[in-house]
């Protein structure tokens, strides 16, 4: 192999590589260089308010979202209960509803003028106390039920490859089946649980949206408006770097929970065992518990959103929307096609080059997933900000040339979004193993055959999910498109966050409900592909 | 400790997967179930190990029932130790912790003397610890048969415990498994569908068909006397010639008339199969009876070959490697069989 094909993938890598790495820069340059009499402000003002709410949420949002997600994984992969095919499906359905509105809907309906202490105490009395539904309570829970489905799907995974069969073996070595649950099926699913939980925290972390509905300050919130309202990048910066910070702490606490344990996939073709039947009343509290999630989860914010869409759809269903939902699909179909050509190439790189210049490049390319969008939106206006500058003092003359554009925002896009285009085209390529190469190029094919009748084939299923999960989250996004979007250019979601911003609620439903349902096709892609491997198995 | 089975019946929708078997295996003794896919067999184990509770009939072990009509013994208090198939060890232990496993109620040292001591016994003394997945598939399959014995459980049950290994391991894997069992004294009850591990194995055997238990005995007598057609076809290999009752204890065949060396109870006439072993007919070049060469096998100390009778029936043969024939050649043959078994055709 001569060098300059070593150094191909590598560069390519690492141009792959440069949105993240450029916004990473940024941030911790701007930082640095900050304004210490702000600073001091913040820090006696904001910084540990803020702090402290930010570390609150994630504790009680990941404690809640592990105990829900990991019980209600081991009623539908272990056990046997009324209902329990349909629940181990329809509790994936929440994965559709981002936080945001499921925060609106919440606080909407259960706020004191809400619909239902409206009628309780039409039903109890005045006096009748009801717990608010705007507090720190009410935010975990919220967050919680957003976030659940991650652990939920981690951990219904480890039980059904490994958690039946376990408890076989436990009993069969004299534990019985609920000793089995404790001292076997959760322990040996530690790993998932703990990857699940770190997902809940980073989700819970980024948050936005839901946070600013409930008006609960955290390091999200803070960088918004130490921007909009104080105008301050370099504290905006100082606060993302500290965000940042705390990102890097939940990760290294995944590590250590993880243990040093690597479980392997367990052997392909295991008979399942069978499902402990939960008799009588154990069965309907199983059902009571699945069903109360699913309900709130999902049911009852759907059927609200409904509802609402219903009623303001003569008003507001005009060309406005039209125009809404032409740049939200342009926006998040742009930002597929560009997230999986760089995957694709970073696909390529990393199969071609296992040099470390290769792989620490793929590392910083798809680090996206842990970098909150109101960091990266702060990172990317910056790192704009100075191209800019530079480019001024080249060529001369004024204004923005990148800055406040679409480019900021696929660059926003990109840098969070190419991470969930990576996993499934890099499971792609895990297919295509060498010796099929080998085979091909056996049977005479040249390179460009063998990409076109080998490779796109094998990756095919990869590149359409790869496509469908970056358009979903891209429609989904708040904080990177509120923060850096050219003037004039809202989307959906940013019809939404205005909506709630003003506590119009019904008005905010209509973009919700296309969101959810644009968010149901990955759901049902992802529950017809579990159907699919239960039936294989 | 003896295992009884009575009358064991188990279905599925409407579908029988063990049909009234009925079985002993005593103390100390190794027993198999040994049939195809589909047979009922490990959902014979899974009843006896307690995790399928079967329609009727009963499971008793040393006496006591552990199922039967108005009984049953949960599986984590038979004491019945299981080799599963995937070995189903616990991924988050290593080889020692999963050993020690099911020694809760003892005292640490007593537990970790035991767990050593049934370690060495399977030969990974030096593995303890080795999470699963940094072993290899027979130093797991070890460590499951080490984690069953170690509760001195009062019968071990495996379920096809070689399946996922190498051929090249498995018949080495299956005498020192047999070993270990026979160590610790215990009695075991095997399932498969391989005879040769079977054989390698068992004191006992018992083959099964839909559910049903067709013979079951010791593995020179299911080899030599099947009770049935599918058991003389599904263990060993071999191949049926015709034949004519001339009356008790005769029968006339392409290969001569056959005397004294068959128990036949048919009357005069009736057509039936004789089952010949490769090892029944022997290659002879002074023999008047010739075969013709169809096949062949080369199989270093032997040849196998595979010959057309005059009436066309092709039967197998062993014959010491240095007898070379080409195929098509035609070859001497005879009959040598102690015992032959005769079914009347259909």
């Amino acid at each position: 192999m001569t060098s300059s094909q070593r150094f191909t993938p590598a560069l390519a890598a690492i141009a792959v590589a440069l949105p993240m790495l450029a916004v990473l820069i940024a941030i911790v340059q701007g930082a640095s260089g900050g304004d210490t009499e702000l600073w001091a402000h913040l820090r006696e003002w904001v910084l540990a308010r803020v702090a402290w709410n930010t570390v609150i949420l994630v504790i009680g949002v990941v404690t809640i979202a592990s105990l829900l997600g990991t019980a209600l994984a081991w009623l539908t992969a272990a056990c046997e209960f009324p209902g329990r095919a349909f629940f181990s499906w329809a509790l994936l359905l929440p994965m559709a509803v981002p936080a945001y509105v499921l925060a609106f809907v919440a606080v909407a309906t259960l706020d004191y003028a809400g619909a239902v202490p409206v009628a309780l105490r039409g039903w109890f009395g005045d006096g009748l106390w009801l717990p608010p539904i705007r507090s720190t309570a009410g935010v975990i829970l919220v967050l919680a039920l957003a976030g659940y489905p991650y652990v939920y799907l981690m951990a219904r995974g480890a039980f059904l490859t490994h958690g039946a069969r376990a408890l076989e073996a436990a009993q069969s070595l004299g534990l019985g089946p609920w000793q089995g649950l404790f001292r076997v099926a959760v322990p040996l699913a530690r790993p998932w649980l703990a990857g699940g939980a770190a997902l809940v925290a980073m989700e819970t972390l980024a948050d936005f949206g839901a946070v600013s509905v409930f008006n609960y300050d955290t390091f999200t919130t803070a960088i918004y408006q130490s921007w909009y309202g104080l105008f301050s990048i370099e504290t905006a910066l100082g606060l993302a770097l500290l965000l940042l910070a705390l990102v890097a702490a939940a990760l290294a606490i995944e590590r250590l929970a993880r243990g040093r344990a690597r479980y392997a996939a367990s052997d392909a073709g295991v008979r399942s065992a069978a499902r402990l039947g939960l008799r009588g009343a154990r069965g309907w509290i199983a059902f009571g518990l699945a069903a109360s999630v699913f309900a709130l989860g999902f049911a009852l914010p759907a059927v609200v959103l409904a509802q609402w869409a219903w009623q303001v759809a003569a008003l507001d269903l005009d060309t406005r929307y039209l125009s809404y939902a032409f740049r939200t699909v342009s926006l998040a179909g742009l930002a597929a096609i560009l997230c999986l050509a760089l995957a694709l190439v970073l696909g390529y790189a990393t199969r071609f080059s296992a040099g470390r210049v290769t792989q620490a490049a793929a590392r910083v390319a798809t680090l996206g997933y842990a970098v909150p969008g109101a960091v990266l939106a702060v990172g990317v206006v910056t790192a704009l900000a100075t191209i800019d500058a530079l480019w001024r003092t080249i060529a001369g003359g004024e204004g923005f040339w990148l800055q406040g554009t679409v480019f900021a925002l696929l660059l926003g896009y990109v840098a969070r979004f190419l991470t969930v285009a990576h996993g499934p085209v890099q499971g792609g390529f895990a297919r295509i193993r060498p010796a099929l190469e080998e085979a091909a190029r056996g049977l005479g094919l040249s390179t460009r055959e063998v990409v076109a009748r080998l490779h796109l084939p094998l990756l095919g299923a990869g590149i359409g999910t790869a496509l469908l999960l970056v358009f979903v989250d891209v429609m989904k996004e708040m904080p990177i498109t509120l923060m850096t979007r050219p003037f004039g250019w809202d989307t959906l979601a940013v019809r939404v966050f205005e909506m709630t911003a003003e506590g119009e609620w019904e008005r905010a439903a209509l973009p919700s409900l296309a969101i959810v349902l644009a968010g149901l096709l990955p759901v049902i892609l992802l529950t017809w592909r579990m159907e699919r491997a239960a039936r294989a198995a | 400790m003896r295992l009884e089975l009575r009358e064991v019946c188990k279905s599925y929708a409407g579908i029988a997967a063990v049909d009234r078997l009925s079985l002993i295996v005593p103390a100390g003794r190794i027993g198999c179930l040994l049939g195809p896919s589909g047979s009922g067999k490990t959902t014979a184990l899974r009843a006896i190990a307690g995790f399928e509770r079967p329609d009727a009939g009963e499971i008793l072990a040393g006496g006591e029932a552990l199922s039967a009509p108005g009984a049953w013994v949960p599986p984590e208090r038979r004491r019945i130790g299981m080799v599963f198939q995937d070995y189903a060890l616990f991924p988050h232990l290593d080889a020692l912790a999963n050993v020690a496993f099911g020694l809760r109620d003892a005292e640490r040292g007593i537990r970790r003397r035991r767990a050593l001591e049934m370690l060495e016994l399977v030969g990974l003394a030096d593995q303890t610890a080795k999470l699963p997945h940094e072993l290899s598939g027979g130093q797991q399959q070890r460590v499951a048969l080490a984690r069953a014995l170690a509760p001195r459980p009062r019968l071990v049950l495996l379920d096809e415990p070689f399946s996922n290994l190498d051929a090249e391991v498995r018949m080495d894997l299956a005498q020192q498994v047999r070993a270990a069992l026979v160590a610790e004294g215990a009695t075991a009850l095997l399932v498969t569908h391989d005879q040769r591990e079977a054989f390698a194995i068992a004191d006992e055997i018992g083959v099964m068909r839909a559910g049903r238990l067709e013979q079951w005995d010791a593995p020179w007598r299911l080899y030599h006397s099947p009770a049935t057609r599918f058991v003389a076809d599904f263990v060993g290999e071999g191949s049926f010639i015709q034949g004519t009752v001339l009356g008790p204890g005769r029968v006339s065949t392409e290969l001569g008339i056959i005397e004294g060396q068959l128990t036949i109870d048919q009357p005069a006439g009736t057509l039936v199969d004789l089952l010949l072993r490769p090892d029944d007919l022997i290659h002879d070049d002074a023999s008047e009876l010739h075969a013709e060469v169809v096949e062949r096998v080369f199989r270093g100390a032997q040849f196998q070959y595979k010959l057309r009778l005059p009436s066309g029936t092709t039967a197998l043969s062993f014959a010491p490697s240095h007898h070379d024939h080409a195929i098509g050649e035609r070859i001497g043959i005879r009959l040598d069989a102690q015992h032959l078994v005769g079914f009347p055709r259909d």
